[in-house]
């Protein structure tokens, strides 16, 4: 374990005192040359990056409305401070969601406003500068873009926006994060963000059928590359094999196996998520969205649903269609895309899957509403379906299941502490910390309904909880995805 | 005509030039900038009617400050409507006859104003007393408080202290003949003149500082954006420049 303190769980939510510079150490690794290379950005910091950087801002500000108005239109009321969960398991008040904003807007405002073109001193702007650039590192990877602070600001000014370009702007004069960038580079050369080639891909699904097979004694399919199946699956890379995130695998199989739908995962597009969307970069969004459309036409599949997988249900539910569509070749009896939830629900709804709930009667369950779903996406076919569906699906495999307090759940959701490409070691007191305002509403309901199951559909989230639960003193199985309660409830082979 | 006349004169149409021309320039601009994805914070309205309520919620009640933090909430929405009320009552002295409705604001326009200095001071307070917001406050916040403050207590300081009241009759007719082009003279009491003087400083920094919010509010996309991407292709800016070709991602 590193060498710091895990945060106490307090018996009420505090509000902490602001402790100036307490994370100013926390900084990712640096890309090096050939990851900034592979994804379009210099190796290492060009000469003028000063002025580069600058002239990026400026171009990003001509060329994205939200920026441009969210750094105009803030008044520093303060009601955003309190908001972030960083600031909330820190204390620095950098991460706190408008004073992270103006680590950018000061410059903005030198640069490109009257007033602080004239008068830096009266409105806090200030010159591009080395020591300038080491804060947006250090504090635009402290922000892990779950717009919670959107929700709460009387503009909803959106940190992620800022922290987005910030990010682009830093890889644009050759400073880029190395988690994040090394990962699009291997997704632009292999198809998924754990550099998994076609033949591991075919190897592991067919381990999967034999297991399920051993386990069920029903031949349920894991296809991949199968042309003219009706879906395409699109779903994060850590469905493949990381715990407990196959067993959603498994579920999201049994599910279109007892319900008869043809289905098939790609090896070509075999990663639902994106994480150009972290570093603001439009050229990879699109490239990497890309090679879902390719794989869609190339397969000739009338639907694409996307499994279990927060940012990646963003980007496919809020930008597909701007960045990949028109999707006319699909099947228009199905919104495009259809979230795994969304087809199971139905599925549910129309009784067409049968399940034995006892199954998960040894869970007692609470849902972690994922941030990017909660607060950047949708699922069926009312506003607010993204907290209803996944809850439904849920009651209709099991028996208990209780919410955590409402300030933390729904829109107000706590991030897991490890989005926004911040999952990686070099953070880890970052994710601990950033956890904490999850784990502690987490605590109300273990003491409260024994609650010994944390369902959430993010890989993100999963692989997060996975890491962190044990700082705070809970089994670190106890996360898992829903599709691994719908697996344990489902009965094969039985159709009414 | 006295000096102070043709310096309030000319000083209220320099104003009302930099005012507007500023505003309609930045609003133009927030208007013609492309909001390239849809980021609607959601939950968020399916149609357009539904983000008009959105907005009216968060204009008329602060609906997502209410939600965020009491305190300001209160503050800032009993400065916000105070502030509305005087505007309002303000307009007798621009119309001639006087509208009915701004007559019978009169009683609750000219009691307004100690709310909204009320609202303004414990704005003020929270910048001194909470420490996570004394770490974001810069000069000019402190500043613009202190601007409106002044505005605020001048003027009802010309309507409350007997000593301090001005000729309102002489005051109408100076605004009117500003509006008609038609001068007439401005009484130099001096609390008047810190009034307008006040005013005119914030017609001026109006459209290059903070109170851009007032515009900046009905352009952000994540409030007036309509959930509706999935059946409703969308493409602005680098999207709409960029259309997706197939195969390209083998590139």
């Amino acid at each position: 374990m590193a060498d710091f303190e895990t945060p106490k769980l307090q018996e009420y939510p505090i509000i902490p005192h602001i402790k100036p510079g307490s994370m100013a150490h926390s900084s990712p690794f640096v890309a090096k040359p050939d990851h900034q290379e592979s994804v379009g950005f210099p190796g290492e910091l060009v000469d003028n990056w000063e002025e580069k950087a600058v002239e990026k801002l400026g171009d990003i500000a001509k060329n994205n409305k939200a920026f441009k108005v969210f750094l105009d239109t803030c008044v520093k009321c303060g009601a955003c401070t309190d908001k972030c969960h960083y600031y909330l398991g820190t204390s620095d008040p950098k991460n706190m969601p408008v004073a992270r904003q103006d680590l950018l807007r000061k410059v903005y405002r030198r640069y490109y406003t009257f007033s602080g073109k004239y008068f830096p001193w009266l409105v806090g702007a200030e010159d591009m500068t080395k020591e300038v650039l080491d804060d947006w590192y250090s504090y635009f990877h402290q922000c892990s873009q779950c717009r919670r602070c959107s929700v709460f600001c009387p503009y909803g000014i959106d940190t992620a926006e800022i922290s987005m370009a910030a990010r682009e702007i830093m890889d644009t004069v050759g400073k880029g994060q190395k988690y994040c960038n090394e990962i699009i580079g291997k997704l632009h050369k292999i198809g998924n963000n754990l550099g998994l080639p076609e033949p591991a891909l075919v190897d592991t699904l067919e381990g999967l059928e034999e297991d399920v097979k051993d386990d069920t004694g029903v031949d349920v399919r894991y296809p991949v590359d199968q042309k003219g199946a009706d879906v395409l699956l699109i779903t994060p890379s850590a469905d493949f094999f990381a715990e407990p995130h196959i067993d959603g695998l498994i579920g999201y199989g049994k599910v279109f196996h007892q319900a008869g739908i043809s289905w098939t995962l790609s090896s070509y597009a075999s990663e639902a998520a994106n994480f150009s969307m972290f570093i603001g970069s439009p050229d990879n969004l699109r490239k990497v969205a890309m090679r879902i459309r390719d794989a869609a036409l190339d397969l000739g599949v009338k639907r694409i649903v996307v499994g279990e997988c927060g940012h990646a249900w963003r980007v496919a539910y809020s930008f597909w269609n701007t960045l990949i569509g028109p999707f006319d070749f699909l099947d228009k009896n199905y919104p495009v895309p259809q979230h795994i939830i969304e087809v199971t629900h139905g599925l549910m709804q129309r009784g067409a899957l049968k399940i034995d709930k006892s199954a998960n009667d040894d869970r007692r369950i609470t849902f972690h509403d994922s941030c990017n779903v909660a607060r950047a996406s949708r699922m069926g076919d009312f506003p607010g379906g993204q907290f209803v569906l996944p809850r439904e699906v849920i009651k209709n495999v099991a028996n208990h299941y209780f919410d955590m307090a409402p300030e933390t759940i729904h829109e107000n959701t706590f991030c897991c502490g490890g989005g926004g490409g911040l999952l990686t070691d070099d953070l880890m007191e970052l994710r601990v910390k950033g956890a904490m305002p999850r784990m502690q509403a987490l605590k109300r309901v273990v003491e409260e309904n024994d609650v010994n199951f944390l369902a959430a559909i993010c890989a993100i989230c999963k692989s997060q909880f996975t890491k962190t639960l044990p700082y705070y003193d809970f089994p670190m199985d106890m996360i898992g995805s829903v599709h691994q309660l719908v697996s344990d409830a489902i009965v094969l082979g039985a159709k009414d | 005509m006295s000096a102070v006349t043709v310096i309030y004169a000319l000083m209220f149409y320099a104003a009302t030039v930099i005012l507007v021309a500023g505003l309609v320039y930045k609003i133009a601009i927030y208007a013609r900038t492309p909001q390239p994805l849809k980021i609607p914070t959601t939950p968020a309205p399916m149609t357009r009617a539904g983000v008009a309520w959105r907005m009216t919620k968060e204009v008329t009640v602060f609906a997502s400050l209410f939600k965020s933090n009491k305190w300001i909430w209160l503050f800032g929405w009993m400065f916000h409507a105070a502030l509305l009320l005087v505007l309002l009552r303000h307009l007798r002295y621009f119309t001639e006859p006087v509208w009915t409705w701004v007559a019978l604001l009169q009683p609750f326009g000219k009691y307004a104003a100690f709310a909204m200095l009320a609202g303004l001071l414990g704005l003020w307070a929270r910048r001194i007393v909470v420490d996570r917001v004394r770490y974001i406050t810069s000069l000019s916040d402190h500043l613009m408080l202190l601007l409106l403050i002044m505005i605020g207590a001048s003027g009802a300081a010309m309507k409350f202290i007997d000593s301090a009241h001005t000729d309102i009759v002489a005051l109408k007719a100076f605004i009117l003949g500003l509006m008609r082009f038609d001068w007439q003279p401005l009484n130099s009491d001096p609390v008047l003149l810190i009034h307008l003087g006040l005013v005119i400083v914030l017609m001026i920094i109006f459209p290059i500082s903070k109170l851009l919010h007032v515009p900046g509010l009905f352009f952000s996309p994540s409030r007036v954006m309509v959930d509706n991407v999935r059946e409703k292709r969308y493409v602005r800016g680098w999207t709409a420049s960029a259309q997706p070709a197939s195969g390209e991602s083998a590139k």
